[in-house]
């Protein structure tokens, strides 16, 4: 685990997302997340009206969403501005829809299982060459995480995507 | 046992001493200090003790109880019986009310009436069968899926105070969630019962969304009187899970709350005709789906004119876990489940038991409890260690079919080829592996394990397996396979027990 600092402290790379937001005048996508642009964190933390923190981890920014039910999402932010990994943890899972955008379906789809011998019942996990995914947790205790590997920069444990 | 009127003969006297059932003794009863009336002291009672065996029965059973009178000289010993409640013969032998109660049995001295002894009896609550046969098969009808490590009991349902019911047989035994939920016949269910719907605070139809790690439930909250073993939980309210087909439709902030299916669109989808959970929470929810919280999350909605919003409820609209609303054995579960040799066994049955130290049959013994945060990011959770890693977010759920723990990176095992990629297969089969389980308690406790090859063992017919597994990055779920050979404790939130209150796990 690296040191994290916080935004109070070091907030270098914050500015840098609400920048790329007003002066690219980015229309807020609706749907945002997994594989979009750093400015979909905001949209994240409007659609979860969360609080944010943010933390620069010099290989990554992490930016962790609260909402108001207690979960946490921890969106994670490459240098080219990519969004490459989430993760959540809380009560309630979070709208994996709106975080996964283009690849809940297909988690979905890779989730859908084959004609197996015996049916796993169990959280699900997924790692294919373009989603690695998890999905776990029981009631009132939800955690998972979800990255592409392709988007995930140089130097990065995806041990950090938690 | 009863005394005797008319003097007392050394004769009579001997008999008495020796007459089964009949305690009644004196004091020098050993014969060489008796005396002929007339050449010893005038004959007094000093004391009546009583004894009655079992001390403590139920209501309608039976208590011997028996006299002892002590005095000097030539008494006679007879004594004359009343009880309190119930019912004494003149021979002592008590029987119990109807209702439970502490009962008083008197023995009046007949030569003294002023010399008495009592004794207290007491009849206890009727004592309920707790045991519910489980049974580890291929799952409900028509097993075109063949469901492995699944416990599945028989439930009663019925209409709220009425004998309108039925047997819902294949119900998954669920330590991981809280309350029952059974599959409608919409989809595909055997349930046949109309239950009546339990409106939310504004009357209109109340429905949950109950999101599970492989899916989600949408359906009905209902009101049902559920009788398992010799318990009933009266008016609970239950979910009846409907299909994705069925009116009102799954809300988008349902559905998207995992990547999973709606288990709800068929017996397949769900492998069970209802799901029994038993586990750690009084209600599914609790506080959170209440005004407690500043957020109303999406898991109870309000649904008029089939158009439905997340709404509060209160903890007793919530489905519930219908242990804590039986009249007793109510503060958790302990489940039975036979040792399951490496290979696997077919259809081995078990128990569940209803209770933690409130019978006989479910003592703790000397068991560990590992105690899990109530509340918080690992709330129902144990820590468990591997290779020197603790993952924090680990449980015990009867409801997964394997033990399911990390990854191949982590733990050097492989995935099985596909198309039973979601299992290990170890290189070398058995795979003997160690693991440390603790509790917030600080309690802890080594667990052996072995994994084999999932595809070998799927190539039987068994339905049961001590040694299955697969993947779950970052943390332990310990499944069906970890509760043969072991009596597994679920203790229920705020709820006493011998072991202390739970929530906890112990086995």
């Amino acid at each position: 685990m690296s040191i994290f600092r916080f935004v109070g402290d070091h907030c270098k790379e914050v500015p840098r997302v609400l920048l790329s937001a007003l002066l690219l005048g980015l229309p807020l996508p609706a749907m945002a997340v997994l594989g979009d642009n750093a400015a979909s964190v905001l949209t994240d933390q409007a659609h979860m009206k969360g609080t944010l923190r943010s933390v620069d981890n010099r290989t990554y920014v992490m930016h962790e969403i609260t909402s108001t039910t207690g979960t946490v999402v921890r969106e994670f932010v490459s240098p080219a501005g990519v969004v490459f990994g989430v993760a959540w943890e809380g009560p309630f899972p979070p709208d994996l829809q709106q975080l996964l955008g283009p690849y809940y379906q297909q988690a979905q789809q890779a989730a859908t299982p084959e004609q197996q011998q015996r049916r796993r019942r169990a959280p699900v996990v997924i790692e294919t060459p373009g989603l690695v995914m998890y999905e776990t947790g029981h009631m009132r205790s939800f955690q998972g995480h979800a990255y592409v590997p392709q988007l995930v920069p140089q130097g990065v444990q995806v041990s950090e995507i938690h | 046992m009863t005394g005797r009127p008319g003097w007392f003969l050394p004769v009579q006297k001997l008999m008495w001493c020796v007459a089964p059932l009949l305690t009644v003794c004196l004091v020098g009863c050993g014969g060489s200090e008796y005396r002929f009336p007339g050449h010893k002291p005038k004959p007094a009672v000093t004391g009546v003790t009583v004894v009655c065996s079992p001390s403590t029965i139920q209501p309608g059973q039976t208590s011997q109880c028996s006299a002892t009178v002590v005095g000097t000289g030539s008494f006679n010993p007879a004594v004359s019986w009343s009880a309190s409640a119930g019912q004494i013969s003149t021979a002592g032998l008590f029987t119990a009310p109807s209702l439970p109660t502490s009962v008083t049995i008197t023995a009046t001295s007949q030569w003294d009436p002023t010399q008495s002894g009592t004794a207290t009896v007491t009849v206890g609550p009727a004592q309920a069968s707790n045991v519910q046969p489980i049974v580890v098969d291929a799952g409900p009808a028509p097993q075109t899926f063949t469901a492995v490590n699944v416990a599945f009991v028989t439930v009663t349902v019925c209409v709220p105070g009425t004998t309108t019911c039925q047997n819902i047989d294949h119900v998954l035994v669920d330590t991981g969630s809280s309350g029952l939920r059974l599959l409608s016949s919409a989809g595909g269910g055997v349930l046949g019962l109309t239950l009546p719907n339990e409106p939310d605070s504004s009357g209109n139809p109340l429905l949950e969304c109950a999101v599970f790690g492989s899916g989600y439930a949408w359906g009905n909250v209902a009101q049902a009187d559920i009788t398992v073993a010799g318990e009933m939980a009266s008016s609970a309210p239950v979910q009846v899970i409907i299909p994705s087909t069925s009116s009102p439709g799954v809300p988008a902030s349902c559905s998207s709350q995992t990547t999973q299916p709606n288990m709800g669109d068929s017996v397949q989808a769900l492998g069970a005709n209802g799901i029994l959970g038993v586990g750690l929470l009084q209600q599914d929810c609790g506080l959170a789906c209440t005004t407690a919280n500043k957020t109303i999350p999406a898991v109870y909605y309000d649904c008029r004119s089939f158009s439905c919003n997340p709404t509060y409820v209160t903890l007793a609209q919530e489905v519930t876990n219908p242990v804590t609303l039986f009249a007793a054995d109510n503060n958790g579960v302990l489940i039975e489940l036979p040792v399951v040799p490496n290979g696997g066994s077919l259809n081995p049955s078990g128990s569940l038991i209803f209770g933690i130290g409130t019978q006989t049959n479910n003592g703790l013994g000397s068991v560990t409890v590992y105690t899990v945060p109530d509340s918080g990011p690992n709330a129902g959770d144990i820590t468990t260690t591997f290779n020197g890693t603790a993952y924090p977010a680990s449980f015990i759920d009867s409801g997964s079919n394997g033990i399911f723990f990390l990854d191949t990176a982590t733990t050097g095992i492989p995935l099985c080829a596909r198309p039973n990629d979601s299992w290990y297969c170890p290189n070398t089969s058995p795979d003997d592996l160690s693991a440390v389980n603790q509790g917030a308690n600080g309690n802890h406790g080594a667990v052996n394990f072995s994994i084999e090859d999932a595809t070998t063992l799927f190539s039987s017919n068994n339905t049961a397996f001590s040694t299955l597994g697969g993947p779950l990055p970052g943390s332990f779920d310990w499944g069906l396979t970890f509760f043969f050979g072991r009596n597994m404790f679920t203790a229920i939130e705020n709820m006493s027990t011998p072991g202390g209150p739970g929530p906890y796990y112990a086995y």
